[in-house]
């Protein structure tokens, strides 16, 4: 934990201004909803708001010096954001979320112009504790080409359970979270890449809650494919990535289509351009690479092993704080072994809006519900938990706080 | 704004202590609502009268927080008894001053304990949480009125 030594939090909380909010309960804001959405610097803000007074144009459109600028900031973004996970430029395609890279590949993955395309007989393959964005887009992909849609189960500390589904050649996708949303569980992504290459399948990795808080190398993971999301890392809304293998990026034919993805363009046919390009269909999101190039930056210049270090801080603290109170249940692993950032619990006698409810009253932020992961809550025999999901910027003493208004939850309600 | 003024004793009361739960024969319809933002869920039964003009009986089943379970509970107790006509005015009531941001505070005569819910309007969060039983309800009286309406034209 000496890394987190390392990390200047006041400084860091004094770029973050809406930290000093206080709320209508009349306490300061404690945000700890980072796995919802992260808030942003103003580094970011200002990266943003540089480009949009300096050099604001069309992007890889006409040849007047806005537009030189306007492509080279997009294409500077481009190289900070894949430097940061571990991946090269030409590898990574810009969506509006990580949901859109998503459903990009499953696009992709269910045209037989692909090589890798599915069809009738092929199996998907899942699990049991995916975000809705990680398991819709397969069920439809399924429906679509005829393909049957597997899962891993889940256990009982909510990791994925390896014994519970064995692969076969079937098998043409195994798509995974890398850390559960809910369980904050942290995926064995090596192992699960291994029995995918052994029976030929491809892998798709939802990165959106590992990248923002932790270092992250799509390279040494050996996945084909991974998502991410800007605004969870401190970057702007409107912004995803995905992550292609380069060879799988060049063979594969587009999703969306229209101007800036084309090669020719006859009234008959078109031919496209390469990769990225071919899946950035329309004018693109600029201002919001550049400021999503700016959270990299920032997040690289924390040190994400530091970064990772403090948050696992936080997650002991609220781990151990929330095990002191008799009437709660963590949904997920109760220690820090392969744990990332979430902390999902339930409250007995207390339903999970009740106690945000009594949390919010207390400026403290957290999120209630499903968490976009119904199944895994089905699974677990609940309709929802509270969760409390930690950033770089977050502080013991918010630890305290929401230990404290759960405490507060359960009196009110006794 | 603080939290008792959310969580008014009736509401806490009628939580901890439903009024007409469980499920109930005869019925003549039911339904069943979830909040997909939340997963919460109510399975809910009608029985009206033999001329169908009158709510005879609400019964009902579900999980969820102490605003939709509580709001439910006041639901059968202000409607059970009525016609369909005022149940009806009164759902819109109700659903008038809960989504209203505060700015409509409820008639006590028509809503009963269910003016303790202005407060709730305050958080547009919670709006659908209040709502849950009450829109099952109209739902559920529609569909029995429809089939009564098809029993008669037999």
């Amino acid at each position: 934990m000496t890394a987190s030594v390392d990390l200047d939090v006041t400084g860091i909380r004094a770029d973050f201004p809406i930290l000093n909010r206080v709320m209508r309960g009349g306490h300061q804001l404690a945000y700890l909803d980072s796995g919802a959405t992260s808030q942003k610097p103003m580094q970011v803000l200002d990266a943003e708001r540089e480009f949009l007074t300096t050099s604001n144009g069309a992007v890889h459109r006409g040849a007047h010096q806005l537009m030189e600028e306007s492509t080279d900031a997009y294409e500077q973004g481009r190289a900070d954001i894949a430097a940061f996970v571990g991946a090269d430029a030409d590898e990574l395609v810009f969506t509006k979320n990580a949901t859109e890279s998503l459903n990009l590949v499953s696009y992709a993955l269910g045209d037989r112009r692909f090589e890798n395309a599915v069809g009738p007989g092929d199996v998907i393959v899942t699990t049991e504790l995916e975000h809705h964005a990680n398991l819709i887009p397969w069920q439809e992909l399924a429906r679509r080409t005829g393909a049957t849609l597997r899962w891993y189960g889940v256990t009982d500390d909510g990791r994925i359970d390896l014994d519970s589904l064995q692969l076969d050649e079937q098998v043409k996708i195994v798509a995974f979270s890398h850390h559960s949303n809910v369980t904050g569980a942290i995926a064995p992504v090596g192992e699960l890449v291994a029995r995918a290459k052994a029976v030929g399948a491809l892998t798709v990795l939802d990165a959106c809650q590992s990248v923002p808080h932790q270092p992250v190398d799509f390279h040494t993971l050996d996945v084909d494919y991974a998502a991410f999301s800007g605004h969870k890392m401190l970057g702007p809304t409107g912004i995803g990535v995905l992550y292609g293998r380069r060879e799988l990026l060049n063979a594969m034919p587009p999703f969306l289509t229209g101007g800036s993805m084309i090669e020719t363009v006859t009234m008959e046919a078109t031919t496209y351009a390469p990769a990225p390009q071919r899946f950035e269909a329309g004018t693109p999101m600029t201002s919001q690479v550049v400021g999503l190039g700016a959270a990299a930056r920032y997040l690289d210049t924390l040190g994400m092993p530091a970064v990772e270090a403090h948050e696992n801080e936080l997650v002991a603290a609220a781990l151990e704080g929330l095990a002191a109170l008799p009437q709660v249940r963590i949904v997920g692993p109760t220690t820090l072994e392969h744990r990332g950032s979430p902390v999902s619990f339930v409250v007995d006698g207390v339903h999970a809006h009740d106690v945000g409810q009594v949390l919010d009253d207390e400026g403290v932020a957290v999120r209630v519900g499903h968490h976009c992961a119904w199944p895994l809550h089905r699974r677990f025999g609940i309709a929802a938990t509270a969760r409390a999901s930690f950033a770089v910027y977050n502080t013991v003493d918010e630890v305290d706080r929401l230990v404290a208004g759960v405490k507060r939850a359960v009196e009110f309600f006794s | 704004m603080k939290l008792e003024q959310m969580y008014q004793e009736v509401i806490l009361d009628h939580y901890k202590h439903p009024h007409h739960r469980g499920l109930r024969e005869p019925f003549g319809a039911e339904v069943h609502h979830v909040n997909p933002t939340c997963g919460d869920e109510v399975t809910l039964r009608v029985a009206l009268s033999e001329d169908g003009e009158q709510v005879t009986d609400i019964s009902y089943d579900g999980q969820g927080c102490s605003i939709s379970q509580a709001a439910t509970s006041v639901l059968t107790d202000q409607v059970i008894g009525l016609t369909v006509g005022d149940a009806l005015k009164t759902v819109a009531a109700f659903s008038e001053m809960v989504s209203s941001r505060g700015t409509v505070d409820g008639d006590e005569d028509v809503l009963g304990d269910g003016v303790a819910f202005a407060g709730v309007a305050k958080y547009p969060a919670r709006v659908k949480c209040a709502l849950l039983g009450w829109l099952a309800f109209k739902d559920a009286v529609a569909q029995a009125s429809h089939r009564k309406d098809l029993e008669d034209k037999r």
